[in-house]
Order: C-alpha cells, then structure tokens, then sequence
C-alpha cells in the first residue's frame, strides 16, 4: 500500500530552502541509449542483430557472440523480483537526502537480470513490469512496479522522483486563449493540480469561453503577453516562486512557405511568439524554477512547450511557421541541458496538425484539444522530454529517425 | 513686438498653454484589430538593450518596435489606396507647413456617450457653424467623442460583428474636404473611421475620401475636452520615414487661456 501523498503544508518563510540536488549522471555513450528511450518512457534494452541476444547493463559488443551490431528495441519489460533490499545512507547527497531507498534485481523474461529501483509495492519473488524513466539528473533508470496498478500507486516517493506528476502542483499556462487551453485545465485539474495560472495577452480583445475558464476554481487568468518582456517580467515577479509546471502553449500560425509569402511580417510575428517567447519566459521564469527543482510535494518539476512536429522538417505549406518551430526546438534544447542543474524537466509535446481555423483544408487524422491535453498530462506522469501526438506526428518522428533526407523529399511533394 | 515674440512671452506667462493630446507608447494600449488573414498593425514594443549594466554601464537605453499606425499617430494620404498617387504623400514628403494649422473641434461627447455608433453628419456640423462660425480653409477638423477616456475592451469596443466607435458618414467627410477644404481630420478612436465603417459606400469614407484628396488624418487623440472648438492652434509633426505612410507622433495644442 502507497500511503497517499499529501498537500504540501504553507512553507515556513524562515526556512531556507532545499537546494536540488541531482543523482550520479555519468554514464558510457552506450548507455545513453537507455536515457534516449527514457526520454519518451519506452523501456528497450540493446539486442543483438546477429544472435539476438538481449544485453544489460548497456555495451558496445554481445555478451555471447561479440557482435557489435546492437540495437536498441523495446522489450518485454515483465520479470521477477528475485532479490530486494533498502538503502538508508549513502555517501551520495541525492540519495542520502531522499533515504530510504529501496533497489532490488530482476530476472526479466527477455533473459536478463537487471539492477532496479523498487516500488514500494513490490514483493520479492512476485511478478513485475519495468518502466524506463529518467531521474532527476535527466538518465534512463529501470525502476520495477507491481505487475498490476495499486492504490495511489503513483504517489511512492520513488517514482515521484522519476515524474513531473501534476497532483498538488501549480500550473501556469501561457496563453489563456488557445484553442485547447479549456481541455488542458480540465485534464490537470483531474490529474490534481492545484492552482491553474491563465496568461492573458491583449485583454481589451474580448474572446469566448473566457467566462467559464474564470469561473472555475483554482483558475486564475493573469496578463501575459509572450511578446512583450515587460509583461513576462512582471507575472514572473508576482507568481514565479509558484510555478512547478510551465505550459508554453503560446503560438502564432500563418499558412505560407518562403516564397507563397511575400515579406517577412508573419514570420518575424511566428518567430516573435513561437521562439523568442519560449525565450522570454524562459529568462523570466527559468532561473526561479530551477531554484525549486526540491522544494518538496510541490517543487518546480517540467517545463513544457507544445510544438510542431515538423519542427523536425518542415511541411513547406507552412514553411515559415515550421521555421520557428525548429528554432523554439533548438531553443528548447538548449533550454534542458540549463535547466538539469534543478533537476527540471524540458519536455516537448509535438503534435501533428491541430483541429483547428488555420488546418481547415488539412485533411484528418488531426489533434483534436482533448487528445493534446490526454497526451500532455501522460508526458508529464511519465516525465517524459519528449511525447509525440497523434499519428501524424509519431509517423514524421518515425520516418525521421529512418532518413531525414528522404522525409525531406517526401514532404516536398511531387511538384 | 514680432508674432514670435509674442508667443514665447505667451507661453512663458501662461497665457498660452501647451495641451497634450497623445496618448503613452504602451505595449498594451489596442491597435487596430483586422481580420486575420491580413496583415496586422504591430502593437508598441520595447526591449532593454542596457540599463548602467554589463551591457552597458553608463547608460539605458531600449530597441522599440511598433507600427506607422500604433498608437496616437498620424495617416498621410498614402496610407490608402486613394492616396496613392497623390504627390508628396508620404510622411516625408508633405510640406512641414501642413503640420500646422488652426483647429476646430466638434463636441460629439453627448452623442457618443448615449450611442457607441453615433455619426458626425452634416446637419451636426451645420449646428456647430451655426454657433461658432464657418470652418475655416485648412482647418485641422477634430471629432470630440471622449473616447480617450475607454480602457481596455471598452476602447475598441469589439463585438461578434466588429469594433464599434464612432466616426463621420462618407458625406460628413466629403462636405469637409470639398466644402470647407480643411487641413485634416482627427479623432479620439483608433481610426479615422468609425468602428463600422466598412459598412459605408465608399468602405472607410474617411480614409477614402480625406486620402484621395491629399488630406491628412490624425487618430487615437486624447483629451479632446481640453480644447476650445475653435481658436487654438494644432502641432502634428510625423517622424520624417522614408515613404512612410503613417508615424506615431507627439499631437501638441497651443490654447489661449480664457482671460478673466
């Protein structure tokens, strides 16, 4: 049994508060392959090509036959718990801070016997199933659950540890008016969110649905505007200290490649809120969050931005926008690697083409609000960086992965 | 004493008083809103660039971008396409002269305040002439609403059908610019036109009629309610942009004061 996680109490303001601390990050190069499935929660261990043989820990050749031909494929992460036991101390400060820490070693059914950290409701020589996380220090770890779900399961201090689970947490989504923006607050207040913050741009701009968004408790509809540096500064000066999860879901969208456009507006507007707003609020918000990447149940825990899948490559109908698209990306990047340090996680939630006014003649399958706000919220309980939704853009992250050559051409048409 | 001479002694007394009529450069103050397939007006912005920092230790100062419409600003008659060959239409070819001129200011406040679409006709301008006399040639002509007195929502005004604020019919206009021959036309809205004005024949008569006639146009004034209806002088000099058709400007009234 979990004991269910309570709110946090009000902070004492004598205290100072805890510094974030991370655990062990070197790993070998190979070994980074657990990390880049843990990225997007796929458990997958390396698999010999020639004799396929599954290995662990990671390397660079079989353990049977020598090949270096691994790859690296999902596997069937069932198991047995065959022994267990409960770190009290240790010279490390993460884990001397988060003890006791229970760790065990499973005997999968794919033929190896791997080294885990253990759910509280595991019981030695019971059935598991593995899941593939990254830690606080942004590496794939192997942590082994009960093999059906439990009460308040997700609650264990470990594997809390291994999510950006939104329950008891503060919210602040960037741009009240987007189309999913109701979806979104609907699916973190079920997931137990705490405080929803709305940025507002342009407020003398009346919009639909307004009304019913303030009207709900907890919500709270604040003036952003993601363009203008005075208006981030300011909302990060007023609720900075309270934001664990920040949503960028600001966006702004022409259809048009380089030459069906003929001038730069949109495209420096695309570039002003798609990229230069991540920015923005990542200078504005960034530093206080990484600060509170262990202030207990409701530390700052992710950091997320909504993008284009063809942030990848871009669709040339909407080449300029996929432009800003790949600098918000490559921002984002950049963004993780500054923001481990806090142990807060940079996740990025690329969709295919959304339903919405401006994919009008776009044909389905396409994103519908609900689907990105399920998808988000799974990313965040999984702790995901990376979280591909809907068909379309799991289909361009595949092809991508295969030839990025080819899904350039692909993408032009036959034209 | 030279007329010059005269006025700085006015102005150093009092007895003439500079009134401002422009509105702060705010990042958040509206602009117009078009449909969204059009381009749109850039809303006002400002970026530190240093402030006595590592960026620069001795001195402040900020990159600002913005539109030739944002804010209080000034239309020259290429901004439309009636203006477009209009010669010295752009903001920095018009006679400086033309900046400068006597103002007459036709209070539509009442008006305004009991209907968001209320219309300067002719018969309102007729009513005003009847009291204070006829518009003189080259006149800056000002709708009074106390508009400049909305904030936010309320500014624009922006309903499921598009903005409503007022403005003059297409045959206000015409009267002023073919009848009266005046200078330009300003308002305290955030155009020239009324919030409605697509809906006129010609579509934005204003824009239309004033442009094409090498008239200048002058929106989102404040404080109307300053000015006398007639007798004070208007200052509404535009940045000196290449080609431009449009700047956001610093509107100045030299007012007599009443003298007791």
């Amino acid at each position: 049994m979990t004991d269910p996680l309570k709110p946090p109490p009000k902070k004492d303001p004598q205290k100072v508060q805890a510094v974030p601390l991370l655990p062990p990050s070197m790993r070998s190069r190979a070994a980074m392959g657990l990390t880049a499935a843990a990225a997007e929660a796929r458990f997958m261990l390396q698999h010999c090509a020639r004799c396929g043989a599954v290995q662990y820990p990671p390397r660079d050749a079989c353990r049977e036959c020598l090949s270096v031909d691994l790859d690296w494929r999902d596997t069937d992460p069932r198991g047995v718990l065959i022994a267990e036991t409960t770190v009290r101390t240790s010279p490390n400060l993460y884990f001397r801070g988060q003890a006791p820490w229970r760790t065990g070693t499973v005997r999968l059914e794919a033929g190896v016997s791997v080294v885990v950290h253990v759910h509280g409701d595991c019981v030695k020589g019971q059935a598991v199933r593995l899941i593939n996380r990254l830690d606080r220090a942004g590496q794939g770890v192997l942590m082994a659950l009960p093999e059906e779900a439990t009460p308040d399961m997700a609650d264990d201090p470990e594997l809390r540890e291994l999510t950006a689970d939104p329950k008891h947490r503060r919210v602040l989504i960037a741009d009240a008016r987007a189309d999913h923006t109701p979806a979104l607050v609907q699916a973190l207040r079920a997931a137990g969110a705490t405080t929803i913050f709305l940025g507002e741009a342009e407020a003398w701009r009346p919009w639909p649905g307004r009304a019913a968004l303030a009207a709900l408790e907890g919500v709270h509809i604040l003036p952003l505007d993601v363009t203008d540096t005075a208006s981030v500064t300011e909302l990060a000066g007023e609720i900075g200290g309270k934001v664990d999860i920040l949503i960028n879901n600001a966006r702004f969208l022409r259809p048009g490649g380089v030459l069906s456009r003929t001038d730069t507006a949109w495209a420096r507007e695309e570039m002003e809120v798609n990229a230069l707003g991540l920015m923005r609020l990542a200078q504005a918000f960034g530093p206080g969050m990484r600060a509170r990447g262990a202030d207990g149940v409701n530390s700052a825990v992710a950091w997320v931005n909504i993008l284009s899948a063809h942030a990848l490559v871009p669709d040339p109908a909407y080449g300029a926008f996929d432009a800003s698209q790949a600098a918000a990306l490559s921002l984002s990047q950049s963004l993780r690697a500054e923001m481990r340090p806090g142990g807060v996680r940079v996740m990025n939630v690329f969709t295919g083409p959304t339903e919405d006014a401006w994919h009008q003649d776009v044909p389905p399958p396409k994103v519908t609000p609900g689907a990105l706000a399920r998808a988000l919220v799974a990313g965040l309980r999984e702790g995901c960086e990376e979280v591909w939704c809907g068909d379309v853009a799991r289909d361009l992250a595949e092809r991508w992965r295969k030839g990025p050559k080819v899904l350039e051409r692909e993408m032009g048409g036959d034209t | 004493m030279s007329v010059l001479a005269g006025l700085a002694g006015a102005l150093g007394s009092g007895a003439v008083e500079v009134v401002d009529l422009t509105h702060t450069l705010d990042p958040d103050f509206p602009v117009i809103v078009l449909p969204p397939e059009f381009g749109q007006c850039a809303r006002f912005r400002m970026e530190e660039v240093s402030a006595y920092d590592h960026r620069g230790p001795a001195w402040k100062w900020h990159t600002i971008t913005m539109s030739e419409h944002t804010g209080t600003h000034f239309d020259a008659p290429v901004h439309w396409i009636s203006g477009r060959d209009v010669p010295r239409g752009a903001v920095d070819e018009i006679d400086p002269a033309a900046f400068v001129g006597p103002v007459c200011v036709i209070d539509c406040s009442e008006g305004a305040a009991a209907d968001d679409d209320f219309e300067l006709t002719p018969e309102i301008i007729a009513a005003w002439e009847a009291v204070h006399g006829r518009i003189p040639a080259g006149a800056w002509v000002l709708m009074r609403t106390d508009w400049s007195k909305r904030t936010g929502a309320a500014y624009l005004n922006l309903r499921e059908d598009g903005a409503h604020s007022p403005g003059p019919t297409p045959e206000a206009v015409r009267l002023l610019v073919e009848e009266r021959d005046i200078r330009g036309f300003g308002t305290e809205t955030v155009g020239t036109d009324a919030g409605q004005g697509m809906h006129y024949t010609p579509p934005f008569p204003a824009h239309y009629i004033l442009h094409g006639a090498g008239r200048l146009g002058l929106q989102c004034l404040s404080g109307l309610d300053r000015l006398p209806p007639t007798g004070a002088l208007l200052i509404a000099a535009p940045l000196k942009i290449k080609g431009g058709t449009g700047s956001p400007l610093r509107v100045l009234a030299l007012v007599e004061k009443e003298t007791a």
